[in-house]
């Protein structure tokens, strides 16, 4: 019960104190309009593209809603040193880094449902798979904020924490069939977009938005989960070696 | 069970650097003990290995009979920590902090705002509890840093250096707070490079230095061999090579000691007479400026056990607090 209350303030504090504050909010709702809007201009395609558009949007905002906030926040908490206090707390260090994962992660689903509504607005968004459609967007959320806290656990300055987030980032819009079909990138960069989570998230939203997947959704799902667990156990792995002396 | 703390053997070396070199000590229950070592001496490590932030590389410690070497966080909820850099939350107010780090020890929302109330009444902070803690001065930030410690009500509490680098003003208001705690029942393991502060809160005391602990034991009897001796401190103007040695020749006696620039303390354990003296320094051209008494002190101790100058200590007052990492 104790460790509870702990873990859910933890939770409720770092959305208040960082994922909610207005830069950040606002950031989730221009972000994905400025990239369709960019998407529609140079395609110059009419508005039944917009479904076509739609998980790749999505993956991005999970991505760049998560994955640097996470990064920046910890490695702020670690500079001022307030993450001592955490780690002095007595509660377990995994339940501890899955509450400050957790304000990523619905910061992160958050952000993905943004450009849903936008485009439910513009198009008829009839036959969506809203189970696996939700199931997709978490798990790439989670893996998001693994990754942020994975930079985290490498760098030490704030503006480390940025550059070393957007050096993942960036690659992965365009390596993880957000937006192009992996087929259509070059053979080299193939095995390289396999060992990205996101791609198997990307495939799995293609999939129950618009019926496009080309892995089978079990293997979506499996290949996520299966790296948002190693991520999490090596960062859990990271922390206790980097951040308790 | 009759320690709070205990501590075999610790040892801890970050690269080349031995920052604890094997300490044994031990804490009763209740008991306001000291850490009195200078800048670098192992302090803050000692407080990481026995807090759970640092790993020992061996040795044993035990936190009211739980054994916390194998699991730092195996007894982490009979303890406040007062880290030696105050650490909350920028961007939090002062109620929201403290709030918080009731939550992080699972205190219930109504027990931990009833106790955040008290604690910022307590430490004269009611007033700025709607403030963001990015805008309290350093001495109401090293306030409620210690009222974050202690919100959990925890039987044994560390602070690490309470009063460094804030106003005169507020560290007595603080001293007074941890003496209250003290007498409340707290166990309370107290780090400072400040003399007069552990010869004046603490019970007992222990020196460290280098990693190592040099002497453990009550004021009182770290104070005994000091017992009726006299120790008067002059101010000259002018200054004269190896007058401390000359003195002693002169006065077999008597002890001297060159404690700042111009400044020379003599003591004896006899009744000292002063004519003789101002001679002594008037015939080598220096005229006395002022002949003070002092009351032997602790730090007489310290500088006779570790052999580290009072002046030393002293000038690292200056240093901003945390600056080394
Ligand atoms: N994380 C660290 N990495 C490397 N050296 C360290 C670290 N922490 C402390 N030290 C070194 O260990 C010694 C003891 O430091 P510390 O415990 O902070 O001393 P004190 O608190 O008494 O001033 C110092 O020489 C310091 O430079
Ligand atoms: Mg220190």
């Amino acid at each position: 019960m104790k460790t509870w209350i702990a873990f859910w303030n933890i939770l409720v504090k770092d959305m208040r104190a960082y994922y909610l504050k207005p830069p950040n909010i606002s950031w989730g709702l221009i972000f994905p309009l400025a990239w369709t809007l960019m998407f529609f201009i140079r395609s110059g395609a009419g508005l039944e593209s917009v479904r076509e558009l739609l998980p790749g949007v999505m993956g991005i905002s999970i991505l760049f809603g998560t994955t640097s906030m996470l990064a920046v926040t910890l490695t702020f908490e670690k500079r001022g040193r307030s993450f001592e206090r955490l780690l002095l707390a007595p509660i377990p260090l995994e339940l501890l880094m899955l509450a400050k994962i957790g304000g990523a992660v619905l910061f992160g689903v958050a952000n993905a449902f943004v450009p849903v509504v936008m485009a439910a607005c513009l198009a008829d968004l009839g036959g969506v798979a809203w189970g696996a459609a939700a199931a997709a967007v978490v798990l790439v959320a989670v893996s998001s904020a693994l990754l942020g806290l994975f930079v985290a656990v490498s760098v030490s300055e704030v503006f480390e924490a940025q550059t070393f987030s957007n050096f993942f980032r960036f690659p992965m819009v365009f390596l993880c069939g957000l937006f192009f079909p992996i087929e259509k990138l070059p053979a080299l960069l193939r095995p390289l977009s396999y060992a990205l989570p996101l791609s198997y998230g990307a495939d799995a939203l293609h999939e129950a938005i618009r019926g496009a997947g080309r892995l089978p959704p079990w293997l979506d799902f499996a290949a996520l989960a299966a790296f948002c667990l190693l991520l999490f156990l090596v960062s859990l792995r990271n922390v206790r070696r980097k951040w308790i002396l | 069970m009759d320690a709070a703390i205990e501590v075999r053997g610790l040892a801890k070396r970050f690269g080349d650097v031995a920052a604890v070199a094997g300490i044994d000590f031990e804490v009763r229950r209740g008991e306001l003990f000291g850490f009195l070592g200078p800048n670098g001496a192992g302090k803050t490590t000692t407080i990481n290995l026995l807090t759970g932030l640092a790993r020992p590389d061996a040795g044993s410690v035990r936190i009211a009979g739980i054994d916390c070497t194998r699991d730092g966080k195996a007894a982490q909820h009979l303890m406040g920590i007062v880290p030696d850099e105050s650490n909350l939350y920028p961007e939090l107010t002062g109620l929201d902090n403290l709030c918080f780090c009731g939550a992080l020890y699972g205190m219930p929302r109504r027990e931990r705002e009833a106790r955040t109330r008290e604690l910022l009444e307590t430490f004269g902070l009611a007033d700025a509890a709607g403030r963001k803690f990015a805008a309290y001065s350093r001495g109401m930030k090293r306030r409620l840093t210690i009222a974050a410690g202690i919100i959990h009500r925890p039987p044994i509490l560390f602070l690490d250096e309470p009063t460094t680098g804030i106003d005169v003003a507020s560290a007595r208001q603080i001293r007074g707070l941890i003496a209250g705690l003290s007498r409340g029942g707290t166990t309370i393991f107290l780090t400072t490079h400040y003399i007069e502060e552990a010869e004046r809160l603490c019970g007992r005391i222990a020196f460290i230095v280098a990693g190592r602990i040099v002497r453990t034991d009550t004021v009182e009897n770290l104070m005994q061999p000091l017992e009726g001796r006299r120790a008067v401190e002059f101010t000259l103007d002018g200054a004269a090579e190896n007058l401390a040695e000359d003195l002693r020749a002169a006065f077999p006696a008597l002890e001297a000691q060159q404690v700042g620039p111009g400044r020379l303390r003599v003591t004896s354990a006899r009744p000292l007479s002063i004519g003789p003296l101002v001679r002594f320094f008037e015939d080598r051209g220096l005229a006395v400026g002022e002949a003070r008494k002092v009351r032997p002190s602790l730090e007489d101790v310290f500088v006779e056990v570790t052999g580290i100058e009072a002046d030393r200590m002293r000038a690292e007052r200056e240093k901003p607090a945390g600056a080394a990492p």
